[in-house]
């Protein structure tokens, strides 16, 4: 399964894809489950604090001074993690992040790595640029270990199999464990089978890979946040560790860790607290690995970081609950994005990151994706960093549209709009027309248009007009 | 790579070319606040998590280890080499781990269960945290066993995450721990006991 960075290569567009997924029952029923499950506790979980709106704004303040002051918190970063014995490597785009990862692990003879769940890497595609390096990296979160097993593509920031329900996992387990030929499809004895499998892999592992969910600055701490334990083992065992890390994550002091460590849990997995956060500064002697790198990645960042409105996407801690709360996202699922970002955070980070690309259908996938949103702003609501996201969507969507050129349907029917409301005597007349259009409504709506009204009427339905406008009804009965 | 350091930076600030003037970040949250009874709290938050939790006077603490190992079926334990010795009790194997010494992986992974203090534990959100300082160890030797004893002092329970963090020592490894080790990734339900220690027990000793 090829990739290009950010993007699925050969995704179709936005609308295509989710035509093809709203047709998928089983998925939606999925997606309507999880998604409820999770939307109810994350509420539960945040109303707890009686200073979550301070906490917000605190969070995206934060964010905002790292992302002003980039380049001076990364050097710093850079300074705190080399002095604690780490090494730090600086990568302009996914392919060089990956063959660094590739040289760090041939130079430490490991053939075969364990990985933590990371968006990072799977933003880059590491997995397949190690596999055609001759190294296997396995995934050891179970949701990525699912996707890896399944030969399947992510569909959720912090779930990625959160398409798949249990019976579907159960046969994935069947077919690809050589020890869970018999499994059940119970929750408790899935995780089980996937203990097994990846215990002795933990054990002998010589080199792990992470990505970092936050990087202190003054202090070179890097920060895990995890529920299974994988990551502990990931980031303790193997004698060496490489972290990547997008560079929009570090942040200035330890004390800023108070914030984050609130926001994230509860509007991620909705719980007061993830069961295991890991924080680690450079390389401690006799505990954990002897090797530390730390990769700082761009990869479309500093491109994304010039756009005064869109910058904000950065401030983003990968939480996820944009998509749980999206009514597009619940409805079509994460792999109609073609992203590793999917939901309103992707529609809004994947064309940023992935701009640019040079490739016909991976820019209209790109172009597609502001689109997929109705504009609701539960996104923002929910979001604990304070992303407009519908503010940025609004923005990318006219890039798209000034991309497109002067003579677009849309642009046809706007300067048609212009001049028909230019003149009193025009508009009237539209007016009297588009009431003929009650001749095909059928029940109060109107289905189906003919060209060029169709390209509305594909999509959605649209109201049936009223049978006298207002300024003719007030001139009849007030004039 | 030098010259891709060289490269990443200038493009930042290229980017902040526009000279983002973002207003000073506001702390008028609440780093501290009342929780009432913190150790109440804390024992109810863990359990929470489904772990297990008693509390214990100091001088009762020995009987309880005792009791809570035999209760598990425990019989090979490993502690870090700095733990009290008067928490060694029961009829168990105890294997110490310490620096110039770290026993095998193996002997980790085979034992029964390990017994730990910790740094700090957090109120509101039932977290334990280690530093591998005093009677903690490295962190494997917390995680390789299925079985994790901790012993929590009240007078190491804060109320707030803030309250935690200003405590801790960023430069030691640090471990949040917040009950069992779990997972969300079945259909967004919480399963406790993946690879971390599947069983938690904490002991709040006043």
């Amino acid at each position: 399964m090829s990739r290009n960075p950010v993007t699925w290569l050969g995704s179709p567009a936005f609308p295509d894809a989710a035509r093809t997924a709203l047709a998928d029952t089983q998925l939606r029923g999925n997606l309507a489950h999880a998604t409820t499950t999770i939307r109810t506790k994350r509420a539960a979980a945040v109303a707890e604090l009686p200073d979550w709106e301070r906490l917000r704004r605190a969070g995206e303040a934060i964010k905002d001074d790292v992302l002003s002051h980039l380049d001076v918190y990364l050097t710093r970063l850079e300074a705190s993690v080399t002095a604690r014995g780490g090494q730090v490597h600086w990568a302009r785009d996914a392919a060089e992040a990956n063959e660094i990862v590739l040289g760090l692990v041939r130079a430490a003879g490991a053939r075969e790595v364990v990985k933590v769940k990371s968006m990072a890497t799977a933003e880059i595609g590491l997995n397949e640029a190690l596999e055609a390096g001759g190294v296997t990296a396995v995934e050891t979160d179970l949701a990525e270990l699912i996707v890896q097993l399944g030969d399947d593509r992510p569909s959720h920031i912090l779930v990625p199999a959160i398409h798949r329900n249990r019976s579907e996992i159960r046969d994935i387990f069947r077919a690809t464990m050589p020890h869970a030929r018999d499994v059940s499809d119970r929750p408790a004895d899935l995780a089980e089978a996937a203990r097994l499998h990846l215990r002795r892999k933990f054990l002998s592992a010589k080199v792990g890979i992470s990505g970092a969910n936050f990087a202190v600055a003054d202090t070179g701490s890097v920060v895990v946040v995890e529920s299974e334990g994988n990551g502990r083992m990931c980031l303790t065992l193997p004698e060496t560790l490489i972290t990547v890390m997008g560079l929009e994550k570090v942040v200035p002091t330890w004390a800023d860790l108070e914030v984050f460590l609130q926001l994230l849990p509860r509007s991620s997995t909705a719980e007061r607290m993830n069961p295991y956060t890991s924080v680690w500064s450079g390389v401690t002697p006799g505990d954990g690995p002897q090797t530390f790198h730390l990769v700082l990645v761009d990869n479309g960042r500093t491109a994304t970081l010039a756009d005064r409105v869109g910058r904000q996407a950065l401030r983003c801690i990968r939480c996820s609950a944009c998509l749980n709360v999206c009514p597009v996202y619940e409805r079509t699922g994460g792999q109609a994005y073609g992203s590793v970002y999917p939901g309103p955070i992707g529609a809004i980070l994947t064309p940023q990151l992935g701009g640019g690309s040079g490739d016909p259908s991976t820019d209209a996938l790109l172009r597609s994706l502001p689109f997929a949103s109705s504009l609701c702003g539960a996104c923002y609501e929910v979001c604990p960093v304070r992303i407009d996201i519908p503010e940025v969507l609004v923005h990318l969507r006219s890039r798209a549209v000034e991309a497109k050129g002067p003579y677009t349907p849309e642009a046809v029917a706007m300067a048609a709009a212009s001049w028909v409301m230019g003149s009193p005597k025009r508009f009237h007349l539209a007016q009297r027309l588009g009431s003929l259009l009650r001749l095909v409504a059928r029940r109060g709506r109107i289905r189906r248009l003919p060209w060029p009204g169709s390209k509305w009427t594909d999509a959605r339905d649209a109201p049936v007009p009223a049978a006298e406008s207002f300024s003719a009804w007030w001139a009849r009965t007030r004039g | 790579m030098a010259d891709s350091r060289d490269v990443v930076l200038g493009r930042i600030r290229k980017a902040l070319a526009d000279r983002p003037n973002p207003p000073a970040v506001s702390r008028d949250y609440e780093r501290a606040r009342p929780v009432g009874d913190a150790v109440a709290l804390f024992a109810e938050r863990v359990a929470d998590y489904r772990a297990v939790v008693h509390r214990v006077r100091e001088a009762a603490l020995p009987s309880r280890i005792e009791e809570s190992l035999r209760a598990r079926g425990a019989r090979k334990m490993i502690a870090p080499v700095d733990l009290p010795g008067w928490w060694r009790v029961g009829e168990v194997v105890w294997s110490l781990d310490a620096p110039a010494h770290p026993l095998p992986r193996a002997k980790l992974d085979g034992s029964d269960g390990v017994l730990t203090g910790c740094a700090v534990a957090i109120a509101e959100t039932g977290t334990i945290v280690l530093d591998a300082g005093e009677a903690q160890g490295r962190r494997a030797v917390t995680l390789l066993p299925d079985y994790h004893l901790c012993v929590v002092r009240e007078d190491q329970i804060v109320g707030t995450v803030p309250e935690a963090i200003a405590l801790l020592n960023p430069a030691h490894p640090l471990t949040f721990i917040s009950g069992p080790s779990a997972t969300s990734d079945i259909e967004l339900d919480r399963v406790e006991g993946v690879h971390g220690p599947r069983n938690l027990e904490v002991l709040v000793v006043g």
